[in-house]
């Protein structure tokens, strides 16, 4: 496979250039060097299969994948493609079953994606079937490597990525067990279909920076405003990231001064108990945006707690999936509160709707600019943590992660 | 969380359900009034439509079917829908588009509490300042309806129900 021939810009992950939304070749690229490739995928919260002999599916970039939990209540997945002529195993999204029985032509599965029968393989009668030497598994289904961490399963089908730890870094694990702190309960889940591609919305998670310049709802209230005590933590390897703030406002005066939109005097809500915030994780921070490389996003807006994960179906059509959820300990009122919140977040979202479209404002422009470059300088050209969001570094930490996974 | 929307009405004949064709009517035209006011992009006349301690809920059919709470848009006063006129008006930045709401023939009974309940099928198409016309969303109505007393008519409660879990880059203006 002729991969990747595209030069970067000799300035590094201080510029973009444009082609990487709109290069066919690349995205095919990308599906095998980044999503099957040494790299963790976020598939499901442990919470999505809570018995035995259960099923849901999921997908790598844009290879389906079914995720199990077998009669022994161990995880498993593997790739959703029968061995014989390449169907569907599994259909619809979720499911019990003891086996997975492709559709098409009755090939038998166990829930570790193991090829058990084939019908009619003797024939019927003496007639037909198989020749004894065939091999039916010659092209069974690829199986992933798992591992979870604080009830998210997340999967590789490289045997060179590093242990999952490894690969987040230390300071990303404490962030996921902080916000995973008991056993989950999902309350619903959607899909927002984006017309950008999948890079794009990865790029407006890890942007500190527009947070609280394009979401005039979230700084109006003083959710988020980049003079709140906050910062960027970047992993090692620049692929993973959290961005954080206190709840606490610290009253800055910058955005009335530069005479920001944002920042409209006297704009009150006359419901506000969809803010009401309980601190329950003890350390006063209300907001804590986690992502880890290729597409997995940790998301605690005060006490809305989401997971969410990108289906990369096209170069230009990516679903973004979110499961929202709480705890099994939650009494009533935390699940209410919870639920209120939740109208900050999803595609109807007070401080989250801008995100669904923005990837594609930057699509529509930039397709006829593949050659152009985008400066991605706030904060500097390096990659390193800050004790500031006023700056890119999370950006171009992704992208140094990107290029060596896609070797340029 | 519970809903009393939600269940199923009887598929009794019209003249066992013990709804008049005055009641009939009356629904028909609040609904008819209800689409009118969005598509016209009056946002601010909306939350009338609503009683003050209303709830208000877009959910999907997929998160109704495993009993998940979760709404797109979850509103339990009228104030909240005012809230969100408000953010919609002036704090959110999305492209400029407008909605065309299409309707069916309300299924409809009596309720709990003196109130009329009526299920209504619905499909939204959503145009964009671009001229692109697209089929948003199809879902269904499940409504608690006020219609007697100087408060009515209005809705007591409103279960959007999409049928897709899907939405299309986002959710602005509500259905």
């Amino acid at each position: 496979m002729a991969l990747v021939t595209r030069q970067w810009p000799a300035e590094g992950v201080a510029r973009v250039p444009y082609w990487v939304y709109s290069d066919r070749g690349l995205f095919q690229d990308e599906q095998a060097l980044v999503f099957r490739g040494p790299t963790w995928n976020f598939l499901c919260l442990e919470a999505e299969l809570p018995k035995p002999n259960s099923y849901r599916t999921s997908a790598l970039g844009a290879m389906p994948v079914v995720v199990t939990r077998d009669s022994e209540g161990r995880l498993n997945a593997f790739e959703n493609r029968c061995a014989h002529r390449g169907s569907l195993l599994c259909i619809n999204e979720r499911g019990e079953a003891r086996d997975i029985v492709c559709v098409y032509h009755n090939w038998s599965y166990d829930l570790a994606g193991n090829l058990t029968a084939v019908a009619f393989r003797k024939g019927m009668g003496g007639r037909g079937g198989m020749p004894t030497d065939a091999r039916p598994d010659e092209n069974p289904p690829r199986k992933l490597k798992i591992e979870t961490i604080g009830g998210l399963v997340f999967g590789t089908l490289d045997a060179k990525a590093p242990p999952l730890e490894t690969y987040l870094g230390p300071d990303i694990v404490k962030g996921i067990r902080r916000v995973m702190r008991a056993p989950v309960r999902v309350l619903g889940s959607y899909s927002q279909m984006l017309t950008s591609n999948w890079k794009l919305y990865m790029e407006n998670v890890k942007d500190s920076y527009h947070a609280s310049l394009l979401h005039t709802f979230f700084t109006t209230f003083r959710l988020n405003r980049l003079s709140q005590k906050g910062g960027l933590v970047i992993s090692e390897t620049g692929g993973n990231h959290i961005s954080y703030s206190f709840a606490a406002d610290t009253g800055g005066k910058e955005y009335e001064q530069a005479g920001m939109r944002a920042a409209q005097e006297g704009f009150g809500l006359e419901a506000p108990e969809v803010l009401h915030h309980v601190d329950e994780y003890g350390d006063g921070i209300g907001l804590q945006i986690l992502s880890v490389f290729p597409t997995f996003v940790l998301q605690q807006t005060r006490n809305s707690l989401a997971v969410r994960r990108l289906v990369t179906h096209d170069l230009e059509k990516t679903e973004l999936v979110w499961t929202i959820f709480g705890f099994a300990d939650d009494d009533a009122a935390m699940t209410e509160r919870r639920l209120s919140q939740a109208n900050l977040i999803g595609p109807a979202g007070y401080i989250s709707m801008e995100d669904g479209a923005a990837p594609g404002f930057v699509q529509r422009a930039v397709n006829s600019a593949a050659d152009v470059l985008s400066v991605v300088e706030m904060g500097g050209r390096g990659i390193a943590s800050d004790d500031t969001r006023v700056t890119e570094a999370a950006v171009r930490g992704f992208w140094t992660f990107y290029r060596a996974r896609m070797g340029f | 969380m519970s809903s009393k929307g939600g269940g199923p009405l009887s598929r009794d004949a019209p003249a066992q359900t013990g709804v008049d064709i005055e009641t009939t009517f009356a629904v028909q035209h609040l609904l008819a009034r209800y689409i009118q006011a969005l598509d016209d992009d009056r946002l601010e006349a909306w939350p009338e439509f609503f009683t003050e301690s209303c709830r208000y809920l877009v959910t999907t059919a997929d998160n109704l079917a495993q009993g998940m709470p979760l709404g797109l848009i979850y509103a339990t006063s009228r104030a909240m829908l005012r809230d969100r006129v408000r953010s919609l008006r002036d704090a959110n930045v999305y492209e400029a588009q407008r909605y065309r709401h299409v309707i069916a023939a309300p299924v409809i009974e009596r309720g709990d509490g003196g109130l009329i309940r009526a299920q209504t099928g619905f499909m939204v198409a959503r145009i964009m300042h671009t001229g692109e016309t697209m089929l948003f969303v199809t879902g269904r109505y499940d409504d608690r309806i006020l219609l007697a007393g100087p408060d009515a008519p209005r809705f007591v409660e409103k279960l959007v129900v999409l049928d897709s879990r899907v939405i299309d880059t986002l959710l602005a203006i509500p259905i």
